[in-house]
């Protein structure tokens, strides 16, 4: 079991609450996590990476256990606290604009 | 009694405010999609309880929404939205090739006749159409696809498709328009375009009568007379008896003829409306003063609408989807600002009342007259 922690404006608009439980099928990766989030809340499709090249949109940030992976490989494995759900998966929307 | 709904888009969520016909009193609900910018809202002639809103962010893209009940609740859709085929390039700024790539959907046009089916104006301009309720969107290319597209190159706001009218009897006609490259028209049910910009004069383009290249900012459409079109550009307001063959200036004694929005009158043809804004410049009313102006003959004579609309000290901007109309009689006349105020008149313009004054800036403003 993964868990995800969404930004505000996409836990509102996948009605959901401050954490989410995602079962992910294989290693758990930030693409198999987006596709199994993708999956379970369509809503969310387009808002996190782009529908078409799958790259984590500009202003969107993956941290977990402090460490920032947006610039890692969406195939790396995520490390063990997040695949056993010991840690969150953070989606962060970048600090900026208006 | 007949009900109005206003649909409101403002840069922080959409807003739905309704009154009986006297418009006197009106109840706000919203914000919806707090916090994402709301381009556009609008509702279906076939069937008024079923909406359409562009929900969209920098952070997050875009969103698209519908809703079954008139407002109250709403789903998210279909939100793919990919240029058929090879998507090529247009003119950036400085003149380079930049590729088409997908931003936002500036506006959206539902069908007068069925439910499901929806055009979308999007930017890099394009034109999308659903027939599934929002499900699923299909480009039609022939726009972005015109031989003149290369050349096309972005206004400020970006190259976006904002503006699409549809014929009210003949379903092939449709009519769009295009910052910063025209207006277009298709008599095939939008397989292909053609531009539609003679005796357009632009002086900040190389050749002031090109084909292309003008920065419409509004076309209006009264429906009993289809083959007249009023537009605001961004300098000029221009009027075509011929669907677009030849457009003249009807400026008139208009205090600045720079401007965004512009509507007709839902029972007098000759009945127009638009905004001045002092410039590209300034982005905000001449003089201090927000004026409506209203022309009953057509164009060229224009008179300030001004009871209850602040007239000193007022810096707004009134964008292009920002204004409406609604079918009651008298009319009654919608617009919404930067500042957040929406103003409405009953009276066809003769005097006007902010019914609400504290919105995030104003991008879109929608009627529906219900009865």
């Amino acid at each position: 079991m993964i868990r995800v922690v969404l930004p505000g404006n996409l836990r509102t608009l996948a009605r959901v609450g401050s954490v989410l439980e995602l079962e992910v099928v294989g290693p758990a990766t930030q693409r198999s996590v987006i596709d199994a989030l993708e999956a379970a809340y369509p809503a969310l499709r387009g808002t996190i990476r782009d529908q078409v090249t799958k790259r984590r949109r500009p202003m969107i940030r993956f941290f977990a256990c402090e460490e920032n992976l947006s610039d890692e490989s969406p195939d790396e494995p995520l490390p063990e606290a997040v695949a056993t759900g010991a840690e969150p998966f953070l989606v962060i929307g970048a600090m900026a604009g208006g | 009694m007949s009900t109005v709904r206003l649909l409101v888009g403002t840069r922080k969520g959409a807003f739905v405010l309704t009154a009986d016909g006297k418009r006197e009193r009106w109840e706000v609900e919203g914000p919806h999609f707090a916090g994402w910018e709301v381009y556009h809202m609008n509702a279906s002639p076939a069937d008024p309880d079923r909406l359409y809103a562009s929900q969209s962010s920098g952070w997050f893209g875009q969103v698209m929404q519908r809703s079954d009940d008139g407002g109250k609740t709403w789903d998210a859709v279909g939100n793919e939205f990919h240029y058929e085929g090879e998507a090529g390039t247009h003119t950036w700024y400085d003149g380079s090739p930049h590729p088409w790539v997908f931003a936002r959907v500036w506006h959206l046009e539902p069908s007068l006749s069925d439910p499901d089916t929806v055009y979308a104006g999007v930017e890099d301009a394009a034109l999308f159409r659903t027939v599934d309720g929002g499900k699923s969107w299909q480009e039609l290319p022939g726009v972005r696809t015109h031989a003149t597209g290369p050349s096309w190159a972005p206004g400020a706001g970006g190259l976006c498709l904002h503006t699409i009218v549809l014929h009210p009897n003949n379903p092939e006609r449709i009519f769009i328009a295009i910052s910063a490259a025209g207006a277009f028209r298709s008599d095939d049910a939008g397989e292909t375009w053609r531009p539609i910009n003679r005796g357009l004069h632009s002086e900040g383009i190389p050749d002031p009568k090109a084909e292309v290249g003008h920065c419409v900012h509004r076309l209006a459409m009264h429906p009993s007379r289809p083959d007249v079109l009023f537009m605001q550009k961004h300098w000029d307001v221009m009027r075509t008896d011929d669907a677009g063959e030849s457009w003249h200036e009807i400026s008139g004694n208009l205090p600045t003829d720079f401007g965004f929005a512009i509507d007709t009158h839902a029972h007098e043809p000759e009945t127009i409306y638009v905004v001045p804004i002092k410039s590209d410049q300034h982005h905000f009313v001449p003089d201090g003063k927000l004026r409506v102006y209203r022309s009953r003959t057509g164009g060229n004579e224009w008179e300030a609408l001004t009871k209850g609309l602040p007239q000193g000290d007022c810096y707004v901007n009134v964008l292009r989807d920002a204004m409406a109309v609604d079918s009651l009689d008298s009319c009654g006349i919608y617009f919404g600002t930067s500042g957040g105020q929406v103003y409405a008149s009953a009276d066809a313009g003769d005097s006007w009342n902010a019914i609400v004054h504290d919105l995030p800036p104003v991008v879109s403003v929608e009627v529906q007259t219900l009865p």
